[in-house]
């Protein structure tokens, strides 16, 4: 009997062993693909990288600044179109139940949308735009990726928007103000730092997307940054050297790499201590 | 603003959500419907994509398409759900936090930073030591050795299904969390009090009663490999082609998209890039409507 016990608990061991031996193996490409990033990206980190255009094959030196300044334009665009699509829908949705139906089916696309593969946003867009326009388009790109930050922001924001107190709504409705400024001036901040989590998720999700921008914003290797014209993004950027046979060019990705890295985890750092702070 | 109008323009804005889904598949079905009408069903089963000849049969870029990601689940299946039951039932809380939150930066890092340490790791990796020892072992087997034939070039699906199996493990792992989250403790506490030892818990309590949430994960994970476009882009070797071996280079519905957007001229081969699209994004569409029910049944068995 007591053997029998030994036996059980030892196997048991083992397996919680093995347990941690399968989350360690899930951990252990993060370290190996951020070293990496580091370790290559690192060295051509220097002011010129933020400062200067993408010199031509051959000639050392250069800089992503067109990416830089197209990723900053594109998410600026396409935040205010996701941004305002998304607190609307969740705002819908939260402070004016809809019917039944209607509200599952919001709540269904939301959902659908956040797992569509984005490339099929692009697609999207080039039907819609790109096609009829006969032309790339800084716009075109925005619009793509907006399809990207919708739903993280609907979804957050419409989670944040639940646990404000009722009794805060009452209030103020109370108070006799009409419920469309109860929902501006009160629930709304007073949700804040929620919404604002969801809008950093997203739109630090939203400036790695490559694919939308493929058939859309498409690349520029020039500086651009006029609404109607094709315009650069790193992760395009990146695409394009890293499979390009030049070193100069793979150093460059590298670098490019490493900073949408950084941007991406100094976010997720940030809005992690935003929800942090309110709990 | 009346707050009869704020309360229409609220409620538009919420409804607009699945006009979009909506206006997404009207679109792309209206501009694949030449190919559509031009190839019929043989769309699907024609296994030529030629631009040059102006055929297109999408079947080499579904197989490369299923292959990688099956591949994929293979991988990181176990690896993952593994992970999720150490997360949930044996690391202590701070751990188990720390983990969970690295396994989320895994999902944060863009697609195309992926492909970059692909290219420049894990294809060299595959080349010189992974695929010469897969032929060396394997590769005179009967029937098993057709999968690990010809060159070990690297790059082509067996690269493919392994970035794909590193970028899906954190969807996986977080699905599984929360479904194993869900159990309630008290069948947990059950098993202990009657003497069953940690493995004996997990086994009786936990695993039997996570089976169709741990479905919903996989198949989460695996409708993600499906539409990821940019490292599979990058280390497929892009060719759409049939092949049993796992070294050949492949081809799949996004990354044949994301080959060929640029050099599309001719409307037929547009019309039936746009098809694959189409076809790739209902395939998405139905497995993630599907999933997210067998997932949610799971969550809501709780008492």
């Amino acid at each position: 009997m007591i053997k029998r016990t030994w036996y059980r608990q030892t196997l048991s061991r083992i397996f919680s062993f093995a347990l941690f031996i399968g989350a360690l193996c899930a951990i252990l490409p993060l370290f190996l693909v951020f070293g990496l990033v580091i370790k290559e990206g690192f060295s051509g980190l220097n002011l010129a990288f933020f400062t200067e255009l993408p010199k031509p094959v051959g000639e050392t030196g250069g800089g992503l600044l067109n990416g830089i300044a197209g990723s900053l334009f594109l998410i600026a665009m396409s935040g205010v179109i996701g941004i305002t699509w998304g607190i609307g829908a969740a705002v819908g949705l939260s402070e004016y139940s809809p019917p039944r139906a209607l509200d599952r089916l919001i709540r269904i696309s939301v959902d659908l949308l956040a797992s569509t593969p984005s490339i099929i946003f692009g697609l999207f867009v080039y039907v819609v735009m790109v096609l009829p326009m006969k032309r790339f388009s800084a716009l075109s790109g925005g619009i793509a990726l907006s399809f990207v930050v919708l739903p993280i922001v609907a979804r957050t924001a419409e989670d944040f928007l639940k646990r404000v107190p009722g009794s805060i709504r009452e209030a103020g409705l109370a108070l006799g103000v009409p419920k469309s400024t109860v929902i501006l001036k009160i629930v709304l901040p007073t949700a804040r730092n929620g919404i604002l989590t969801g809008i950093i998720l997203a739109l630090s999700r939203a400036v790695g997307e490559t694919a939308p921008l493929l058939f859309t914003a498409f690349g520029n290797q020039f500086w651009s940054l006029s609404p109607d014209q094709p315009i650069a993004a790193m992760p395009i950027q990146i695409f394009n050297y890293a499979i390009s046979p030049f070193d100069e060019w793979h150093k460059l990705a590298w670098t490019g790499a490493l900073v949408l890295v950084s941007g991406v985890l100094v976010t997720s750092l940030f809005s992690r201590w935003l929800t942090a702070e309110k709990r | 603003m009346s707050d009869r109008q704020a309360r229409w323009i609220f409620l538009g804005i919420a409804t607009s959500v699945p006009l979009a889904l909506l206006a997404i598949l009207i679109f792309l079905g209206k501009a694949s419907l030449p190919a559509f009408e031009r190839f019929g069903f043989g769309f699907f089963t024609g296994t030529t994509w030629d631009q040059v000849n102006e055929t297109f049969g999408a079947l080499p870029v579904i197989y490369g398409t299923l292959v990688s990601s099956l591949l994929a689940l293979l991988f990181s299946a176990p690896v993952s759900i593994t992970a999720a039951l150490f997360l949930t039932e044996i690391a202590p809380k701070k751990i188990s936090q720390t983990v969970g939150f690295l396994i989320e930066m895994l999902a944060a890092i863009p697609s195309v930073v992926y492909g970059l340490w692909g290219i420049f790791v894990l294809v060299p990796f595959n080349r010189d030591v992974i695929e010469p020892w897969l032929l060396n072992h394997f590769g005179s087997l009967p029937v098993v050795g057709a999968l690990f034939s010809g060159a070990p070039f690297g790059v082509g699906i067996l690269a493919a299904g392994m970035i794909l199996a590193i970028m899906i493990a954190p969807t996986i792992t977080s699905i599984a969390r929360e479904v194993f989250r869900s159990i309630p403790r008290l069948e947990k506490e059950a098993a202990l009090a009657l003497g069953a030892t940690r493995f004996e818990m997990i086994r009786i309590a936990v695993i039997k009663s996570s089976k169709s949430g741990l479905v919903g994960a996989i198949s989460l994970g695996l409708a993600r490999a499906l539409g990821e476009t940019m490292a599979v882009t990058m280390l497929i070797g892009n060719r759409a082609q049939i092949t049993a071996s796992l070294f050949e280079p492949g081809q799949t519905m996004a990354s044949v998209l994301a080959n060929e957007y640029a050099e599309a001229m001719n409307p037929l081969h547009v019309s039936s890039l746009l098809a694959v699209g189409f076809t790739l994004f209902i395939v998405t569409l139905i497995m993630n409507f599907f999933t997210r029910l067998l997932v949610g049944k799971q969550k809501g068995q709780r008492p």
